[in-house]
């Protein structure tokens, strides 16, 4: 089958320091691909050579079955592209940047302007549409920055980390606009440091580590090797830490950590772990002031793939 | 976001419509790309400081201090200094293409024009040519303010014109020089720095401020030679009659070669720079 954009032992080295080493991700058409892995992974790296910005040293990537070093002008019509930081023009308008867009993609003007009209529309910025960019909020950039990359219509389309920086309320916009793509048969590349976004918005999970991918599956997969939710307990009492640690250790079956000091986290595999804690709690009266279920986070999910965590690695 | 729920029944964000190329792209393209640029520098007139006051200065400082010790009067000093400072002014915007350049390139904005499917010279070509316009509201305001301060041409409209658009070719083609500068730079700073290394024997190196004669041996020798004296020579010839001799050829032969040799570096070195 063609993929929709497909990389192989993709390898890119800046120095001495390996950004990639050796990297495969595709995609089928019409699909979303999560790329998950904290900051210095290659994320952006993997993403920038399928947006044929940088060659690989080696390996090879396709978009649409066109090579991205051969075909790279070929390639460019397929794929739109939303970077990490707005790439937008500020001193522009919202309306004079997507027509630039539509102009430099060989549109006529008068067909770019309508195009432009109908994105800010579909955007809820019509209202900013003459506006400069400088004067709208970070919302308002990532969705025009997003609109941009949607003049041509492209099959594919790289989302780099679209919601960092961004408050919860706005990321709720971008993860809609997302599902919204999808449902139009877009091929999605998403990369993100949260776990709950790719678990949100993907059809497939690519955890990747020092340039490497690590673990590849559906997040129903992904969350059965990490523990499918983490549940965290503070005790009001530190005196009671110990107790508390033997009843969470014991429902969850698993090993305890303490992230930080009178806080325990345990993985979990479903609900019904989450119940039996806070009755034995409450039997054993053991009174807290922080009790939840969550997704694990990245540097959860991490240290168990891995052992170690992000941290370490970021540094 | 209830307008992008909406798309989902019905693909406004995309649909399988495959726009077509069309001819003379890379001509399209870095017009547009030019018209980016004006745009922009419109937006933000304090952009334009280094074109409108900064040559004020220059003309008052050299007028009023140096002035009366070399021509014997300001007014005459005026005449003499004014058709050759243009000539400064309109390199030095050329400059600022390079500078502004550097930090531009290092935007989001370049990487999306990097991932279109469009020539790789054209985001170039479209801010080299855009910044045209930051020269002729150099030499508009030099003009002016020359005007007002009692310079007279003395040839008709044609000259005035033909010394103008000299100016400007000369200084567009020697531009790219600039924009090779700011491409192999690291920062804004030391495209600035290098930048002035270059300008200053050029424009100094020349008969602006002071007649020739004046000079020692070894510098009039560099002023013989230098193309940014045969420009302001024939800038002089032109606006104030006079002698005109080769210096149009000569200049158009300087321009046109630092056009071919440092545009295709510059495209070179900004297609190696990620």
């Amino acid at each position: 089958m063609v993929w929709a954009f497909e990389a192989e032992g993709l390898v890119k080295r800046y120095g001495k320091t390996t950004a990639l080493a050796g990297i495969d991700l595709r995609a089928e058409r019409g699909a979303v691909l999560g790329v998950l892995g904290p900051n210095g992974a290659g994320k952006t790296t993997a993403v920038r050579i399928l947006a044929t910005l940088l060659r690989p040293d080696a390996g090879r990537a396709a978009v649409g079955g066109l090579d991205v070093v051969k075909d790279a002008a070929k390639v460019r019509r397929l794929i739109g592209l939303t970077g990490q930081y707005a790439s937008v023009d500020e001193d522009l308008t919202g309306t004079q940047n997507l027509v630039l867009i539509g102009q430099l993609l060989d549109l006529r003007t008068s067909d770019a302007k309508a195009r432009a009209a109908e994105l800010l529309a579909g955007f809820g910025l019509s209202e900013a549409a003459g506006k400069q960019v400088k004067t709208y909020s970070g919302g308002m950039r990532r969705r025009l920055d997003l609109a941009a990359s949607l003049v041509g219509r492209p099959d594919v389309i790289y989302l780099d980390e679209p919601t960092t920086g961004l408050d919860p309320a706005k990321r709720e916009d971008v993860w809609t606009m997302v599902r919204a793509l999808a449902n139009d048969g877009v091929t999605v590349l998403l990369t993100t440091q949260y776990l709950e976004e790719a678990d949100a918005l993907a059809d497939t999970i690519s955890v990747i580590d020092h340039g490497k991918v690590i673990a590849n599956g559906s997040p129903g997969e992904l969350k059965r090797v990490v523990g499918g939710q983490t549940v965290l307990v503070r005790p009001s009492d530190p005196a009671h830490l110990d107790a508390a640690g033997a009843i969470v250790a014991a429902v969850a079956g698993r090993k305890v950590e303490s992230p930080a000091r009178g806080v325990l986290t345990v993985p979990v595999d479903g609900d019904a772990a989450f119940t039996e804690i806070v009755q034995r709690l409450a039997r054993d009266r053991i009174p807290v002031t922080e009790l939840s279920l969550r997704l694990p986070s990245l540097d959860e999910v991490f240290f168990t793939l891995t052992g170690h965590h992000t941290k370490e690695d970021a540094a | 976001m209830t307008a992008l729920a909406e798309t989902g029944s019905e693909p406004v964000l995309t649909a399988p419509a495959r726009i077509a190329p069309r001819p003379f792209g890379l001509v399209r393209h870095s017009l547009a790309l030019a018209k980016r640029s004006v745009l922009k520098t419109l937006r933000t007139p304090e952009q334009l400081l280094d074109v409108t006051l900064q040559p004020i200065v220059f003309v008052l400082v050299y007028v009023y201090l140096l002035g009366g010790a070399i021509s014997g009067s300001t007014e005459e000093y005026l005449q003499f200094l004014l058709p050759a400072i243009m000539v400064q002014t309109v390199m030095f915007a050329g400059m600022a293409t390079g500078v502004n350049l550097n930090t531009d390139i290092g935007k989001g904005v370049f990487d999306r024009f990097r991932s279109l499917p469009i020539g790789r010279s054209a985001p170039l070509i479209g801010s080299v040519a855009g910044d045209l316009i930051r020269y002729v509201v150099a030499i508009a305001s030099l003009l002016a303010f020359g005007a007002v301060m009692g310079f007279r041409f003395h040839t008709g409209a044609v000259e005035v014109l033909a010394a103008c658009l000299l100016t400007v070719f000369f200084a567009f083609c020697l531009s790219w020089a600039f924009v090779l500068i700011g491409m192999l730079m690291r920062s804004p700073g030391a495209v600035q720095g290098t930048a002035f290394l270059i300008l200053f024997p050029l424009t100094f190196g020349t008969s602006m401020i002071a007649p020739k004669e004046t000079m020692p041996g070894w510098l009039q020798s560099w002023v013989d030679v230098n193309p940014v004296a045969q420009l302001m020579d024939a800038s002089r010839a032109l606006m104030l009659g006079g002698q005109l001799g080769n210096d149009v050829l000569w200049v158009l032969v300087w321009s046109v070669g630092f056009l071919v040799v440092f545009a295709p570096l510059a495209v070179g070195a900004y297609r190696r720079r990620t």
